[in-house]
């Protein structure tokens, strides 16, 4: 076992963490944070990303002690005092979302995108989430949502 | 038609969803947030070969890591039953026992053999590498037409062949055709064309993988059942006859779940596994799915070989349609799994007048995965099937293919309530209409008018535009007719109101949504109908122990079944409330006018707030004779027909004739679902449904080798598509309200899936036809689509 801290949306947080254990996991099953989800086992659907020293990752695709020292974001830390982060709201105004379960990665890595890119065309947006897998919407409620936080200059 | 009695507020309207506040900030429910005190966390041992002999399992070195706390083998978790598939299409149907654990040999890759439990999720999977299976390999057969050949391996022995049985329509269906095909196909005047098509496995892929958790008490022998499903109800009664418990005991909770499309429509062997399992160990457990698992061990769709012939005049009149297909079963029956192909039976003429017709289907058992319903389920089957044959009879006959449709529609003017040449009746359409939109919407004459200028420029990227001009039966189903297919449960839903003292509403209802946003569609209905407003009232849904006994969430149901039984429950509200007001305002129930929740007495500005009347039955101070305290109603309603939506859906692809790549340039979906409740929803299951037709005719194909490996074992080499995949979509609708039920609806959860994959197909094809290309298989991928062109070329 290895002795690790992280600071978890803002809160410092010291783990005994397996050297082989995932961050995911780490997050989910010993943090308590079950928003962040697992879609897959080949890093190939995104639904697990966070924000790790604010750069979108894909949590199932570090391991804990990777993130020893580091600050990490997950869906739980996006809304401040009660509001809702524009990415979420603008998901829930243009039903970017259905079943919900890619939503908290999808959202992570459309934050994490528009920070890097900030007036996006709609095929940077497409390439942009090209690592986020949904199933339900056919990403054109998704491409939406991304545009209007984008066209709000949030 | 729609006799919704007041102008609708919130019904029609693009209504925020309530479901949405705890997705978006990762409070969602999903099983694998289940944690529970003591849990055991359960593996399952799979066979790694498509067909093998067990000789013995050895778990002995499993028992000596610590943290394991039991290993069991098929011969010692005992079942009460196996499995239970609950369509026996026909006395032919070949039904094998499907246990839990399979105990004489694996029969695919995936299949079942052993299990294990342990303190921890790690150590579980630790210990599965510590099962010792003494296998004995035999020769395995995936492919539909090599299985029905002599000297093919068996997949289950007991039958000495792989032909699961066939279901015929002259014989089997309980509705006349207008007449046989046959007879058409033997005149020498009329014009014929006959195709056959080969529909890819598919892999269902809702991003949440399934999982299980059950909390035992064993003391009191009750069980609480957690798990990914669209059929708790089911679920709970096919658990019950599986492992002989009774289903008062049995609570089986559908808590938020991650996507379904079919895949968890299910009676699945881990979901047995794991009562059992918690009932063996008196602790609670849990299982999750792992994707690379979720592609051996949860139901694959849609493979089939179509054969299609059409026989028309040559003036283009269809006359004839003739259907013969064998559909890959997999390894067993699972729980509807040889009804899926009839699903289609009566659709293989689409929305086209004929005058004989023919169909039939063999069921075959292969070394694969078992196939069930994935979204559409028989339908994008049919669909497919007419409409490329329908392309293929236009370039038979040298027609432009809008035109054969057009000539071939159902008349407007036929409907309400047409029997079709199949023998069923299709609610409400206009098919010109609606194609008529969707021309406009493209500039047909632009788009063909680029087509030849590339052609003749000899550009490398050709244009293609391709129709689905589709229709497609939902909303699963009549009972009565449901008994005359074999099929062994009703189709039924049920749904209460239930008025809150403080005048806030519960409506509880049967059937189990997972993505679609039926809470929020059916607080629009409720509040509309009973003058409250939308916050006030809290749909819930998914828990047996707490919803009236109803049918899940399947087959696009859930408005038109289970929200109609809605609008029937407030019908009942309105009644009690309005007796209740009479007695109160001491006046004649006649003498009420009901609206905006206010029942006033004609003429008189004396009124009664049907929140004040909830309270009122709740104190139950005063209330006539024999009234019943209470403000709640319950139906139990059961759809007179199905409901029949339709639509135009036109794909433009450009092909680059170099690579084979296809680009999707425009897609655009003409639809008719009857009145939309809320078209924000309607439009997110187009969305939805047509990315998925889009995935089955340009990416997604389940392949196994020789040996019935899945070589597409993971999400890494099957082609789930991303954002940059798919287009933006162009959504219209038109819209004829269904006469079969007070609320116009239809359903539209499945109708992009049936749509879309015609019309993809159709247009890439339409690219190359004048390179003499006439059909690609699906998916059509660059390396396909990039020999068909050669192949026609040479």
């Amino acid at each position: 076992m290895r002795r690790i801290a992280i600071t978890v949306n803002g809160a410092r947080e010291e783990l005994e963490v397996e050297p082989r254990q995932l961050l995911v996991y780490a997050l989910r099953e010993q943090l308590g944070l079950t928003g962040t989800n697992i879609g897959c086992d080949t890093s190939s659907c995104g639904a697990c990303t966070v924000h790790l020293d604010g750069q979108s990752v894909k949590s199932c695709t570090v391991l804990a002690v990777q993130a020893d020292g580091c600050e990490v974001t997950t869906i739980e830390g996006l809304a401040t005092d009660g509001a809702l982060h524009p990415m979420q709201q603008a998901f829930r105004d243009n039903h970017a979302l259905q079943c919900g379960y890619c939503t908290p990665g999808m959202i992570m890595a459309a934050t994490s995108f528009l920070e890097e890119h900030p007036n996006p065309s709609e095929d940077e947006i497409r390439h942009g989430l090209e690592g986020n897998l949904c199933r339900c919407t056919g990403y054109h409620n998704i491409v939406k949502a991304v545009q209007a936080v984008a066209g709000a200059g949030v | 038609m729609a006799t919704v009695e007041r102008p609708a507020k919130f019904v029609g309207t693009s209504q925020l969803r309530k479901e949405d506040p705890e997705l978006v900030t990762g409070q969602g429910g999903y099983v694998d947030n289940v944690t529970l005190p003591g849990m055991l966390w359960v593996g399952i041992v799979r066979s790694p070969f498509a067909h093998a002999r067990i000789g013995s399992i050895d778990v002995s070195k499993v028992l000596e890591l610590e943290g394991v706390v039991a290993a069991y083998t098929g011969a010692d978790l005992e079942f009460a039953a196996p499995l239970v598939m609950a369509w026996p299409i026909n006395a032919e149907v070949k039904n094998p026992p499907h246990h839990p654990l399979t105990k004489d040999k694996a029969r695919y890759v995936g299949d079942p053999v052993a299990v294990v439990v342990a303190e921890s999720r790690a150590i579980a999977k630790d210990a599965l590498e510590l099962v010792e299976v003494d296998w004995e390999p035999l020769p395995a057969v995936t492919d539909i037409k090599a299985a029905l050949e002599p000297g093919a391996p068996i997949v289950h022995e007991e039958f000495g062949t792989n032909d699961a049985g066939s279901w015929i329509m002259e014989r089997d269906s309980p509705a006349p055709t207008r007449g046989r095909a046959a007879p058409f196909f033997d005149d020498p005047n009329l014009v014929k064309v006959k195709e056959e098509y080969y529909l890819a496995r598919l892999i269902p892929n809702a991003m949440e993988p399934r999982g299980v958790v059950v909390d035992p008490n064993v003391a009191m022998g009750e069980y609480t059942v957690i798990t990914a499903t669209q059929i708790p109800h089911i679920l709970r009664t096919t658990l019950a006859i599986t492992c002989g418990i009774p289903e008062a005991k049995l609570r089986v909770v559908a808590p938020d779940v991650g996507g379904g499309f079919g895949s968890k429509l299910e009676a699945y062997p881990e979901d047995a596994i794991c009562l059992a399992l918690a009932q063996k160990l008196n602790r609670p457990v849990k299982w999750i799915e792992e994707r690379s698992e979720n592609y051996v061990a949860t139901l694959h769709g849609r493979e089939m070989v179509q054969e299609i012939e059409l026989a028309a005049t040559r003036e283009g009149d269809l006359k004839a349609v003739r259907v013969n297909l064998k559909a890959s079963m997999g390894a067993y029956m699972r729980l509807i799994t040889p009804g899926i192909p009839m699903l289609g039976a009566w659709l293989y003429h689409g929305c086209y007048e004929c005058e004989g017709y023919d169909f039939q289907y063999t069921n075959v058992f292969t070394n694969a995965t078992f196939t069930d319903a994935y979204r559409g389920a028989g339908r994008p089957e049919a669909t497919y099937a007419i409409e490329r044959a329908m392309d293929a009879l236009a370039r038979e006959l040298e027609m432009d293919p809008v035109e054969l449709r057009r000539r071939n529609f159902i008349a407007t003017d036929k409907f309400p309530n047409y029997t079709i040449a199949s023998g069923l009746t299709v609610d409400s359409a206009d098919y010109h209409g609606t194609l008529d939109k969707c021309l406009e919407v493209l500039d047909y004459e632009g788009i063909r008018a680029e087509q030849r200028s590339r052609r003749e420029r000899g550009e490398r990227k050709l244009l293609g535009v391709g129709f689905s001009t589709w229709i497609e039966m939902c909303g699963l189903a009549p009972s009565r007719v449901l008994a005359a297919l074999n099929y062994i449960a009703g189709g039924w839903d049920a749904a209460t109101i239930e008025f809150m003292p403080t005048g806030t509403v519960r409506v509880l209802t049967g059937v189990s949504p997972h993505g679609q946003g039926s809470a929020t569609a059916f607080a629009q209905v409720v509040a509309d109908q009973l003058g409250l407003d939308y916050d006030d009232i809290d749909v819930l849904h998914g828990d047996t122990g707490m919803v009236p006994f109803g049918m899940d969430t399947y087959g696009s149901r859930g408005v038109s079944v289970g929200g109609v039984a809605l609008f029937k429950a407030g019908e009942k509200i309105i009644a009690k409330a309005r007796t209740l007001a009479a007695h109160e305002l001491e006046c004649a129930e006649t003498d009420l006018e009901f609206e905006d929740g206010n029942f006033t007495v004609k003429g008189t500005d004396r009124t009664a707030n049907i929140k004040a009347l909830g309270f009122n039955s709740w104190t139950a101070h005063n209330l006539p004779d024999g009234m019943e305290p209470g403000l709640t109603a319950t139906h139990l309603y059961d759809p007179p027909n199905f409901s029949w939506p339709n639509g135009a859906h036109c794909c433009v692809v450009e092909v680059d004739q170099d690579t084979g790549a296809v680009e999707i340039v425009r897609y655009i979906a003409v639809d008719d679902c009857g009145v939309q409740l809320n078209p924000m929803l309607v439009q997110g299951q187009v969305h939805g449904g047509v990315a998925q037709g889009i995935a089955e005719a340009l990416y997604e194909e389940a392949i196994y080798d020789e040996e019935g490996n899945l070589t597409t074992g993971t999400m890494t080499n099957y082609l789930v598509p991303g954002p940059p995949e798919i287009p933006s979509f162009e959504i219209h609708d038109r819209v004829t309200p269904s006469p079969t039920n007070p609320l116009g609806v239809k359903g539209i959860g499945e109708a992009g899936t049936i749509a879309a994959p015609p019309a993809v197909i159709n247009s890439v094809v339409d690219a190359l036809a004048h390179l003499g290309v006439r059909n690609i298989e699906r998916p059509a991928t660059p390396e396909r689509v990039w020999r068909a062109i050669q192949e026609a070329q040479a």
